[in-house]
C-alpha cells in the first residue's frame, strides 16, 4: 500500500496499462510532457515518444484519431485537458465513437478512453470549471465514469481501458493534489457498479467524483448528530447501479444526490426520476438534489462557493428532510 | 489488348457497376420502394474507381453520405449493400445504419458517414494506427469540396502532416456543398492549395479521367505506404443529380449540368477504349447486361430479406450490454 496523489495514481494505471497491453498508447494536449496537471508524468521515459505524445491544440482531431485507432485495433487513451474543450469534439464524440457501432450492425468496436480533467474549485471561471457528465450519460453508446479518490481513480481507469467500449473517464482537477492510500494491487472495478463508501440507516446519499469526500465528511458531522448516512459513491453514470440505489433506499425511505454539475438536467435528475418510479413506495421524504446553482461558475471564489456544492450543503439538506 | 486498355477496360466495368446501381436505387427510391433518402453519386464515378483500384483488400477508407460508389468499388458485396439500403436484418449493418453509414471492416471501409467531414479524422486515426501496428496499410478520406470548410478537415491534416501518418485525403470536388456553388463557400479554386498550409504535397486531378485519378491516387498511396506521409488529392467532377433525390436545384442551370453530362467519365472511357479496339458496342451492351443481371439479383435479394425484429434495436449499442426496456412495460 503506497501513498500517491491522484495525479499520480492515474499515472500508475496508465503505466500500468501500457505495461500489460502493447496496444494502449496515451497522447493529448502537453500529454508528452506530463500533462498540464502531471497525470502523465514518466510515462514517456518509460515508454518512448510514440507510445506517450503530445498533440497540437486539436479536440477534434485527438478524438477523431482515437475512434480511427480504436476501430482497428488499439486502445488509445486521450486526454481532454479541461473537459469544458470537450465541446470542441462533440461530433467525433456523440456522432463517431458512440454511435459507429451500432450503425454498423454491431461490427465494429471502439475501445477507447477519454480521460476528462473536471475543474471547479479552482477559480478558473466558466470555461475551465464544468462537470458535464450528463451530456454523456445521455448519449448510448458511450460509458460514463469517474472517481473521487486516489485508490478509486487507478482501479476505475484500468478498468475503462480495459472495456471494448468508448468511457469517458472524469477526473476531478481538484482532487489532483489530494493523497490517498493506493493498494499494491488494483482492486476490480467493473464499470457500472456503485460502491458503498459508509454504511447507515437514516438517509441515503448517493454522489460521485468531486463530492465523495464532502459528502463523507458530511456524513461524519452528521453522525455526531445521531444522523447515520448510507453512501453510495455511484463510479458509473453510464451504466449506472439503480439497484443499489434502491436497495439502500428500501432500508433509509431517504434519498439525497449530491453532484458538482448543476442541478437542472444534470445526472441526478435520472437518479431521482429512476427511484420516484420503481421506489415509488419506498420513500417518506422528497427526493433532494444537492448540486450547483443553475449558472456558469464565477471566477471570485465568493461567488464561486457560493455556486458550487459543498459539505455544509450537504449536511443542511440531510437535515431537512427531518 | 495493350496492358493499358486492359487496366482501362476494368476500371470502365467498376465504373458501370456504380452507374447502374445508382440508376437502379434511384428507380427503387422513386418508387417509394426503399425507406430514407438517397444522395446519388452519378457523375462521379471515375473518383471512387480510380482511387480504389490502386488499394489494397485491407486497406481503409472512410467515405460521405454521397457514399455508394466508395463502397461498391473497394469491393463491397452487393446482396448486403442493397439489403442494407432495404433496412433488412441481413444487410450489411442489420438495418441499423442505412444508405449514409454503410461499412465492411473486413474491406477496410470504416464506413459511410452521415456528418461531413466525421470521417476524415478517422481515416488519419486508421492510418495513424496501421503504422503504430507495423502494418503497411494506407487509409483514403473521401469527401466532399464543402467537407474541406469545416475544422475537423483542418485539425485532421494538420496532425496527419505532424505524424507522416499514411493516408490520403481525397476531394471530390463535384462543385457544390449541399446547395451552394463552390465560388460561394471558399473563396479559392484549387482546394489543393489548402495542402501547402499543412505542408503536404496537393494535386488537383480531371476527376472525370478514371486514369488520371488512378495514376495520382497510385502515387500519393505509394508515397503514404513508403513513409512518405500524407497528401491532398483534389479530383474535379460533377454531381449529376440534386444533393439529395428529390431536391429542386433552385441553384443551377439545365446547361450547366448538360456541358457536364458531356464529360462523362464512362462514355470518356469508353470512347478510349473502342478507339483502341479493346472494346466492342457488342461487347459493351455485355458488360451492362452483366452487370444489370448481378443488381437485378441483389435487389431481389434484398427485397425478399425478412425485416428485422423491431427489438433488435435494443442491441449492439455496446458490446457487453443489451438495453433493456421500459419498466413499466412489464
Amino acid at each position: 500500500m503506497a501513498e500517491l496523489s491522484y495525479a499520480k495514481a492515474v499515472a500508475l494505471a496508465l503505466e500500468e496499462a501500457m505495461a500489460a497491453d502493447d496496444r494502449v498508447f496515451c497522447y493529448g494536449e502537453d500529454v508528452g510532457f506530463g500533462g498540464a496537471y502531471g497525470a502523465t508524468q514518466g510515462l514517456r521515459d518509460r515508454f518512448g515518444p510514440e507510445r506517450v505524445r503530445d498533440t497540437p491544440i486539436s479536440e477534434s482531431a485527438i478524438v477523431g484519431f482515437a475512434v480511427g485507432a480504436a476501430v482497428t485495433g488499439l486502445r488509445p487513451v486521450a486526454e481532454i485537458m479541461h473537459m469544458d474543450f470537450i465541446a470542441c469534439a462533440m461530433d467525433q464524440v456523440v456522432n463517431q465513437a458512440a454511435k459507429l457501432r451500432y450503425m454498423f450492425g454491431g461490427k465494429a468496436a471502439v475501445p477507447m478512453v477519454l480521460r476528462c480533467g473536471v475543474g471547479g474549485w479552482l477559480n478558473a471561471a466558466a470555461q475551465h470549471s464544468q462537470a458535464l457528465e450528463a451530456w454523456f450519460a445521455h448519449v448510448p453508446g458511450l460509458k460514463v465514469a469517474t472517481a473521487g479518490t486516489p485508490a478509486d481513480i487507478r482501479a476505475l481507469l484500468l478498468s475503462a481501458i480495459r472495456d471494448d467500449n468508448p468511457v469517458l473517464v472524469l477526473e476531478p482537477l481538484a482532487l489532483y493534489e489530494q493523497r490517498g492510500p493506493v493498494p499494491d494491487q488494483a482492486a476490480a472495478m467493473p464499470l457500472g457498479r456503485a460502491v458503498r463508501k459508509r454504511s447507515g440507516g437514516d438517509v441515503t446519499v448517493v454522489t460521485w467524483g468531486a463530492m465523495v469526500t464532502p459528502v463523507l465528511e458530511a456524513g461524519d458531522q452528521l453522525a455526531a448528530d445521531g444522523i447515520e448516512c448510507d453512501v453510495l459513491d455511484l463510479m458509473s453514470l453510464s451504466p449506472w447501479d439503480a439497484e443499489a440505489v434502491l436497495e439502500s433506499v428500501a432500508h433509509t425511505h431517504r434519498l439525497v444526490i449530491v453532484h458538482q454539475a448543476v442541478e437542472r438536467g444534470g445526472f441526478g435528475a435520472e437518479v431521482a426520476a429512476t427511484v420516484g418510479y420503481r421506489g415509488f413506495d419506498l420513500l417518506d421524504a422528497p427526493i433532494t438534489r444537492v448540486a450547483a446553482r443553475n449558472v456558469p461558475v464565477p471566477f471570485s471564489p465568493v461567488l464561486e462557493d457560493y455556486v458550487l456544492p459543498s459539505r455544509q450543503r450537504v449536511v443542511e439538506a440531510v437535515r431537512a428532510l427531518g | 489488348m495493350s496492358m493499358g486498355a486492359d487496366t482501362l477496360l476494368g476500371l470502365y466495368r467498376q465504373m458501370v457497376l456504380v452507374r447502374e446501381a445508382e440508376e437502379t436505387l434511384v428507380r427503387l427510391f422513386a418508387q417509394n420502394r426503399m425507406p430514407g433518402f438517397i444522395h446519388s453519386y452519378i457523375g462521379e464515378e471515375a473518383t471512387a474507381v480510380g482511387v480504389c483500384s490502386v488499394l489494397r483488400t485491407d486497406d481503409y477508407l472512410t467515405s460521405t453520405h454521397r457514399g455508394h460508389g466508395h463502397i461498391l468499388a473497394k469491393g463491397g458485396d452487393l446482396n448486403l449493400f442493397f439489403a442494407e439500403l432495404y433496412g433488412k436484418a441481413v444487410g450489411y449493418c442489420k438495418g441499423k445504419g442505412g444508405s449514409m453509414h454503410v461499412a465492411d471492416l473486413d474491406l477496410g471501409i470504416l464506413g459511410a458517414n452521415g456528418v461531413v467531414g466525421g470521417g476524415i479524422p478517422i481515416a488519419a486515426g486508421a492510418a495513424f494506427a496501421a503504422r503504430m501496428q507495423g502494418l503497411d496499410r494506407v487509409a483514403v478520406s473521401f469527401m466532399g469540396d464543402g467537407a474541406t470548410d469545416i475544422g475537423s478537415f483542418h485539425e485532421a491534416l494538420n496532425l496527419a502532416a505532424l505524424w507522416d501518418v499514411p493516408v490520403i485525403f481525397v476531394v471530390e470536388n463535384n462543385g457544390y456543398a449541399d446547395f451552394i456553388a463552390q465560388s460561394a463557400h471558399q473563396r479559392i479554386d484549387r482546394i489543393s492549395d489548402r495542402a501547402a498550409a499543412y505542408g503536404m504535397p496537393g494535386q488537383t486531378v480531371d476527376g472525370n479521367d478514371v486514369l488520371a485519378v488512378r495514376e495520382a491516387a497510385g502515387k500519393a498511396v505509394a508515397r503514404a505506404r513508403d513513409g512518405g506521409g500524407p497528401s491532398l488529392l483534389e479530383c474535379v467532377t460533377y454531381r449529376w443529380r440534386g444533393h439529395y433525390e428529390g431536391d429542386p436545384q433552385p441553384y443551377r442551370n439545365d446547361d450547366e449540368v448538360t456541358a457536364w453530362k458531356a464529360r462523362d467519365p464512362l462514355l470518356r472511357a469508353k470512347a478510349a477504349l473502342l478507339e483502341s479496339g479493346a472494346l466492342d458496342e457488342e461487347a459493351e451492351q455485355t458488360i451492362r447486361q452483366e452487370v444489370q443481371a448481378l443488381i437485378a439479383s441483389a435487389v431481389r435479394f434484398a427485397e425478399a430479406a425478412p425485416a428485422p425484429e423491431p427489438a433488435d434495436a435494443l442491441a449492439d449499442v455496446y458490446t457487453d450490454a443489451v438495453e433493456e426496456d421500459w419498466a413499466w412495460l412489464s
